[in-house]
C-alpha cells in the first residue's frame, strides 16, 4: 500500500490541516517511508490474538450528581473570541455544506 | 401527474433513527449540570469544553435509563458494550469527536408492536440497536452578524439512539411506530420524549423500490423533523420524489434532505456533503462497559409495566373495550389515575366513562395533567358511587363535579345542598309532569295523541323543572302512561 | 547547610528535616531556584525550563502546615512537564497552538504533589505534544543535554530529565507514551519510572495517545523516584482508566540489607532486547549489571518475548491514530491559538497548520490515514491485534515465574542534536521502551555506567501493578553499582 498525493490531501482535509503544495509532496515521501516499516505487520499471524474488548477491568461509573470540575479561570480568559457568554466562530451556513459539514 | 400515479408500482422502504434525551441531572461523561435554559455555556466544565487533559467519566444513571429503554423495546442488553469515538469537525462538537457506540452497542434486536395483521398476528417494526452517546452543543446563527455563536450547555447530555430495521412501508406506519415508541419511552420514564422540545429527534432513511424487488434502492436521509405529522408528510413527499426520479429513468443521489415545516417541502441540504469518514475507533479513555447479568435481570424485573401489557390487563381485568383501553393507557398518569378511581368507586366501567369524558374534558380546560386536577380520586370515587346508587342522576353528577372543582367538599354534601338528590317519589314527579303538560299544551296534545317522538322534549322539560333531580327513568315511565 | 549540599541529599531526608524544623521550609526551593538560573539561562543554557512561578512556589512553601499534615515532600521542589495541567503556570505541551494557555483546572497528580507538601516552581520543555525522542520538536527551542550541550537529553520529557540531571531538582514529573521518561532518563544518567497503565491518574495530563499515556517520575536516585511515584499513585474518580489496586510502600525495600537482598527474585533477560547489533561497550555495562544482580542473589535466566520487533510498527500506528483524535480538539474555538482564514473551514485549517509543528502534523496525518475508511482493518485493527500478542508475551513470561525483566533502555547513548533526520530512525530510539507502554506493564530506567562520559541506562520491567518488586531490584542494583553507575 502506498500513499498518494491525493491520499495526503484527503487525510489533511479530514484532519483540517492546511498544507502548502510543496509540503504535500514531501509528506507523500515521509508517510510512505514510515508506512513501509508497517508492512511487516501484514505478515503476522494474528490468529492467536483476541479482538474482543478486554472486559476484565470494567468501567467505574459515577453517580448522577451535578458536581462539575471547578474552573478557576473565566471562560473568556482562555477563549479566543467570546460574546455574551457564547464562543464565536466565523459564521457557518445553517445546514451542512462541504465547507463546514456537521452532524444534524 | 398525481401522487398516486407516480408512486404506483413502487414500495417505500423506511428505517428511522430516533435520538432520545435521557432524564439525568448531570451529563453523560461529566458532572456538569444537564439543566436547560441557563446562561450560555454556564453548564460546561473541563470535560464538556474539551479542555486539554479532561477525561470522560460515565454517568451510572444514564446507563440505567438506557438499559430500561432497551428492555422496553424488547432488546437484548449486552453484558459488554464499547464506547467509540466518531470524528467530525463542527464548532458545537468540542473534542472533534462524539463519544458514541459503534460495533458493540448497549442493546440490539428488539421490536415495537404497531398493531395486528389481518390474520391476527402482531405487526411490528424491528429495532436494530440502541446505543448510548453524548449530544452536541448548539450553534446560534442569527445572533451576531458574521458569526455563529456556540453554546455548549447541551454538549455532553446523554442520548440514546434507537435505530429501527428498514421495516416501515408507509408514512402511516412510521407515525404508528413513532407514537408507540414515544409511549414506551414515556412508560419506562427515561425521557420527556418531546419532539417540540427537541428531546426526541427523528431522522428518516427512505428509499423506493419496484414492488416485488428485494434489493434496496439508494436512500436519502431526511433531517430537521420536529413533529410526527412532519415525519409523515415529509415521507410522502420524498417517496413521491424518489418514485418520480426512478420512473423517469433517473438515479437517486444518496444525500441529506431537510424538512421545511413552514413551506411543507423537502429540500436538499444546501450543499452536497463530503463523503463522511467518521474514523470510528474504541474510546481509549473508557474501558468497556460491563453490566452483570444479575443487574440487567434486576432492571428487567423492576421495569414499569409496558403499554401493551397494560392494555391486555385492562381488557381482562376491567372488561373494558379495546377502544376505551387504548385511550386510558395513552399515558401512565392517566392509566394510574383510572385504576385509582376504579378502585375508589368500585365500578371500573363507570370510572372509565368518567375519566375519558368529564375528567379529560375538565383537564383540557384547566390545563396541567390528570394527576393535578382538583377533584381527588377519593371524591371522584364517592361521586361515581352516588351516581351508581341512583341517588343522583348523571346530569346531576356532572353538576356536582363542576362544583367539586371549585369547592373542597364531599359529593353527597353538595348533592344535598344543591337539591340534586334524585327524586323518584311519584307524587313529586307527577306534579312536575302536570305542570309541564300545562305549560306546553300543544306538544302535550300531540304527544297524548300518540306522537311518541315528543317524549324526549317533555322529559327534558321535566328534568329542567326539577333542576336535574328527577329520576329520568321514572319520568319516562310516568309520561309513557299518559299516551292515550 | 549549603545549597549544593541540600540538593545532593535524598528528597525524603530533606523533607523530613523541613518537617522537623532542622532545615528552613524554603531552603530546598531557594537552592533549586539558584540552580535553575545557573543551568537554564543564557545562550548556552539548557533551555530545559519553560515557565516559572517563583512567587507561587514561595507562597506554597510559606503556607506548609508542617505540624499537622503528613508531608512526605514538604518543601521539596518538583519540576513538571509542560503537558500536565497547572493553574499557576502555562500548559502549552511545547506547542504554539497552546501559547499562553493557562489551564483553569489542575491535574490530579499536581493536586497530590501539593497535598504532599511539594512546591512547584517550574514547567519543563518537551517535544511538542510529547511526540519525539529528543526534545528537538518543541515550539520553544531545543533542550540541551546537561553533560554535552551538542547532544539531546532524549525526549519527549527531555526538559524534566535535564533539570534533574543538572541537579536543579531531585524529582520531576514527565509523561510516557512510548518511553518518554525512561529514554531521557537513560540519556541523562538518572532514574525514570513509567508506572503500570492505570496506576497514576491521567486527569490533567494532556492526552497524546490515551491508551499508552502515563505520568512518569524522574529521580536523581531510585529513592527519589519511588517517593515521587508513591505520592502520585492511586486510583482517581476523574480517570476511568485508573485502577483501584492498593498502592504498597515503594520505599519499603530501600534499606533491605544482607548480602543477598534479591534472594528468590527471578530476573529474566529477554533475548530480543540483547541483539547481536548491540553496541559492545553497552553490552559490557549491561553484563556488569547482570553480574551484580546475580551477586545480590537474583536467579537470572534467559527468556523470550517473541513479538518484540513488532512493537515499533504497532506503536507508530496506534499512537498516531489516538493522537489524531486527541488533537482534534485544538480547533481555535474555545481556547488556544486561533488564526483567521476563509470562513470556519479556513479558520480551522489556518489555526491547525500554523499551531502544530512538522512532527505533530506528520503524526496527525499518519493517524488519520490508518483510521480512515479502507485502511482501518489493514493498519489500526491489525496493529491492535498484534498489540495483544505483545501483551501476551509479557503475561506468559511473568506467569512462568519471572519477577522482573532486565534490558538496555536504549540502543544508543545520547545522540548529537540534529543528527536524526529520518523520522523512522528517530522512532527506533523507542525500540526497547515502547513494549512496556503497549503491554501496560511498569518499567524503569536507572544508570548503570557511562560510555565516553555519556550515561547508559538499564531497564527493569515488572508485571502489572508490581512496581514494588521493580523498585526492590532497582534499590539493590543501585547500591551494588555505587559510583560505577556514573562512571
Ligand atoms: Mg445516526
Ligand atoms: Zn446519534
Amino acid at each position: 500500500m502506498a500513499v498518494s498525493e491525493n491520499d495526503v490531501r484527503h487525510v489533511a482535509a479530514l484532519a483540517r490541516l492546511g498544507l502548502a503544495d510543496d509540503r504535500v509532496q514531501s509528506l507523500v515521501g515521509e508517510l510512505n517511508g514510515i508506512l513501509a516499516h508497517m508492512d511487516v505487520l501484514q505478515q503476522v499471524d494474528i490468529g492467536g490474538a483476541s479482538l474482543d474488548p478486554d472486559a476484565t477491568q470494567g468501567m467505574r461509573m459515577r453517580e448522577d450528581v451535578p458536581n462539575p470540575i471547578a474552573l478557576h479561570r473565566a471562560r473568556d480568559e482562555f477563549a479566543p473570541s467570546m460574546r455574551d457568554g457564547f464562543f464565536l466562530v466565523p459564521r457557518l451556513s445553517t445546514h451542512g455544506s462541504t465547507d463546514d459539514e456537521g452532524e444534524g | 401527474m398525481s401522487t398516486t400515479n407516480v408512486t404506483e408500482g413502487y414500495e417505500m422502504v423506511i428505517g428511522l433513527e430516533v435520538h432520545c434525551q435521557l432524564k439525568t441531572r448531570s451529563k453523560l461523561f461529566s458532572a456538569a449540570s444537564a439543566q436547560f435554559g441557563d446562561a450560555p455555556n454556564a453548564n460546561t466544565d473541563a470535560v464538556c469544553l474539551g479542555l486539554p487533559g479532561a477525561l470522560p467519566v460515565l454517568n451510572k444513571h444514564a446507563i440505567l435509563l438506557a438499559t430500561r429503554a432497551s428492555l422496553g423495546l424488547e432488546c437484548t442488553v449486552h453484558e459488554v458494550s464499547v464506547f467509540a469515538r466518531k470524528h467530525y469537525f463542527y464548532p458545537d462538537l468540542p473534542k472533534g469527536y462524539q463519544i458514541s457506540q459503534f460495533d458493540r452497542p448497549l442493546a440490539t434486536g428488539g421490536k415495537v408492536v404497531i398493531g395486528t395483521h389481518a390474520d391476527g398476528s402482531e405487526k411490528y417494526i424491528g429495532i436494530t440497536r440502541v446505543h448510548v452517546e453524548e449530544d452536541a452543543g448548539k450553534s446560534v446563527h442569527d445572533r451576531f452578524p458574521g458569526y455563529s455563536a456556540i453554546d455548549l450547555n447541551r454538549a455532553g447530555t446523554p442520548l440514546i439512539e434507537i435505530v429501527s430495521e428498514p421495516d416501515i412501508r408507509s408514512a402511516a406506519d412510521a407515525g404508528l411506530y413513532l407514537r408507540a415508541l414515544k409511549q414506551i419511552i414515556e412508560y419506562t420514564d427515561v425521557s420527556d420524549a418531546s419532539m417540540e422540545e427537541g428531546s426526541l429527534r427523528v431522522d428518516v432513511n427512505i428509499s423506493a423500490r419496484p414492488v416485488g424487488h428485494q434489493a434496496f434502492g439508494t436512500r436519502t436521509e431526511i433531517k430537521n423533523l420536529n413533529s410526527f405529522s412532519g415525519v409523515e408528510r415529509s415521507i410522502e413527499i420524498e417517496f413521491a420524489r424518489h418514485c418520480s426520479v426512478l420512473r423517469s429513468g433517473g438515479v437517486i443521489e444518496q444525500r441529506t434532505m431537510l424538512w421545511d415545516g413552514h413551506k411543507g417541502e423537502v429540500r436538499p441540504a444546501r450543499a452536497k456533503e463530503g463523503s463522511h469518514d467518521y474514523r470510528y475507533f474504541p474510546e481509549p479513555d473508557l474501558p468497556p462497559l460491563v453490566l452483570s447479568p444479575a443487574w440487567i435481570q434486576e432492571q428487567r424485573e423492576t421495569l414499569a409495566e409496558l403499554p401493551a401489557a397494560k392494555r391486555t390487563r385492562f381488557v381482562s381485568q376491567y372488561g373494558l373495550s379495546n377502544h376505551d383501553v387504548e385511550q386510558l393507557t395513552a399515558t401512565v398518569a392517566l392509566a394510574d389515575q383510572f385504576e385509582a378511581v376504579a378502585a375508589a368507586s368500585g365500578n371500573a366501567k363507570r370510572a372509565a366513562n368518567w375519566m375519558l369524558g368529564v375528567v379529560l374534558a375538565a383537564v383540557k380546560v384547566q390545563g396541567g395533567d390528570v394527576t393535578s386536577h382538583p377533584v381527588s380520586v377519593a371524591r371522584l370515587g364517592a361521586l361515581i358511587k352516588l351516581e351508581e346508587s341512583g341517588a343522583v342522576s348523571n346530569t346531576a353528577a356532572k353538576q356536582i363535579f363542576a362544583i367539586l372543582e371549585r369547592e373542597d367538599a364531599e359529593p353527597s354534601a353538595i348533592a344535598e345542598r344543591e337539591g340534586l338528590l334524585q327524586v323518584s317519589d311519584d307524587s313529586a314527579l307527577v306534579a312536575w309532569i302536570d305542570e309541564v303538560l300545562a305549560e306546553m299544551p300543544e306538544e302535550a296534545a300531540r304527544f297524548i295523541a300518540g306522537e311518541k317522538k315528543l317524549q324526549g322534549v317533555l322529559v327534558g322539560a321535566v328534568m329542567k323543572k326539577s333542576k336535574g333531580s328527577a329520576d329520568p327513568k321514572k319520568v319516562n315511565q310516568l309520561l309513557g302512561s299518559r299516551i292515550g | 547547610m549549603s545549597a549544593e549540599a541540600l540538593l545532593s541529599r535524598p528528597a525524603a531526608d530533606v523533607a523530613a528535616d523541613i518537617v522537623a524544623g532542622r532545615v528552613p521550609r524554603d531552603a530546598a526551593l531557594d537552592a533549586s531556584l539558584a540552580a535553575m538560573d545557573a543551568a537554564n539561562a543564557g545562550p548556552d543554557g539548557l533551555n530545559a525550563v519553560l515557565w516559572t512561578d517563583t512567587p507561587g512556589a514561595r507562597a506554597d512553601a510559606a503556607a506548609l502546615s508542617l505540624d499537622t499534615g503528613d508531608l512526605p515532600l514538604a518543601g521539596i521542589p518538583v519540576a513538571v512537564k509542560d503537558n500536565i495541567a497547572t493553574r499557576t503556570m502555562p500548559t502549552t505541551c511545547g506547542s504554539k497552538i497552546l501559547e499562553g494557555y493557562v489551564s483553569p483546572f489542575e491535574a490530579t497528580v499536581i493536586a497530590k504533589l501539593r497535598a504532599a507538601g511539594a512546591v512547584l516552581p517550574m514547567k519543563t520543555n518537551m517535544d511538542e505534544f510529547a511526540m519525539g525522542s529528543s526534545t528537538e520538536n518543541s515550539a520553544w527551542g531545543i533542550t540541551r543535554h546537561p553533560l554535552d550541550h551538542t547532544r539531546v537529553p532524549g525526549g519527549s520529557s527531555g526538559g524534566s530529565a535535564a533539570v534533574v540531571a543538572a541537579g536543579v531538582t531531585r524529582i520531576a514529573l514527565g509523561s510516557e507514551t512510548g518511553g518518554s521518561v525512561r529514554q531521557p532518563a537513560a540519556f541523562c544518567g538518572i532514574v525514570g519510572v513509567k508506572p503500570t497503565y492505570g496506576r497514576v491518574s491521567r486527569h490533567g495530563l494532556v492526552a497524546f495517545a490515551s491508551s499508552l499515556d502515563q505520568v512518569g517520575v524522574f529521580g536523581q536516585s531510585v529513592d527519589d523516584a519511588a517517593l515521587g511515584l508513591q505520592v502520585i499513585a492511586g486510583a482517581d474518580p476523574l480517570d476511568s482508566t485508573s485502577v483501584s489496586v492498593p498502592v504498597p510502600d515503594y520505599r519499603a525495600s530501600r534499606e533491605s540489607g544482607g548480602d543477598k537482598p534479591l534472594d528468590g527474585v527471578v530476573v529474566g533477560l529477554p533475548e530480543e532486547y540483547w541483539p547481536d547489533s548491540l553496541d559492545a561497550r553497552m553490552r559490557e555495562l549491561l553484563d556488569r549489571a547482570v553480574q551484580r544482580l546475580i551477586a545480590l542473589g537474583a536467579d537470572v535466566r534467559k527468556v523470550s518475548l517473541p513479538h518484540t520487533s513488532l512493537a515499533i510498527p504497532v506503536y507508530y500506528i496506534v499512537a498516531p491514530a489516538e493522537a489524531s483524535s486527541n488533537l482534534a480538539r485544538f480547533d481555535g474555538v474555545r481556547y488556544g491559538l486561533r488564526v483567521e482564514g476563509d470562513g470556519l473551514r479556513g479558520m480551522y485549517e489556518a489555526t491547525r497548520s500554523q499551531g502544530f509543528g512538522p512532527e505533530v502534523t506528520r503524526r496527525i496525518l499518519l493517524g488519520t490515514y490508518v483510521l480512515s475508511a479502507g485502511y482501518y482493518d489493514a493498519y489500526y485493527k491489525r496493529a491492535m491485534a498484534v498489540r495483544r500478542l505483545i501483551g501476551d508475551d509479557f503475561t506468559k513470561v511473568f506467569a512462568s515465574g519471572v519477577h522482573v525483566l532486565f534490558t538496555p533502555t536504549t540502543p544508543t547513548t545520547a545522540f548529537v542534536a540534529g543528527s536524526k533526520k529520518d523520522p523512522y530512525e528517530m522512532y527506533m530510539s523507542d525500540i526497547f521502551t515502547a513494549t512496556a507502554n503497549l503491554a501496560g506493564v511498569p518499567a524503569m530506567s536507572q544508570p548503570i555506567g557511562r560510555i565516553d562520559g555519556l550515561p547508559v541506562g538499564g531497564q527493569l520491567l515488572a508485571s502489572h501493578f508490581d512496581e514494588a518488586t521493580m523498585f526492590r531490584v532497582a534499590y539493590a542494583l543501585e547500591r551494588a553499582l555505587g559510583g560505577e553507575a556514573h562512571s
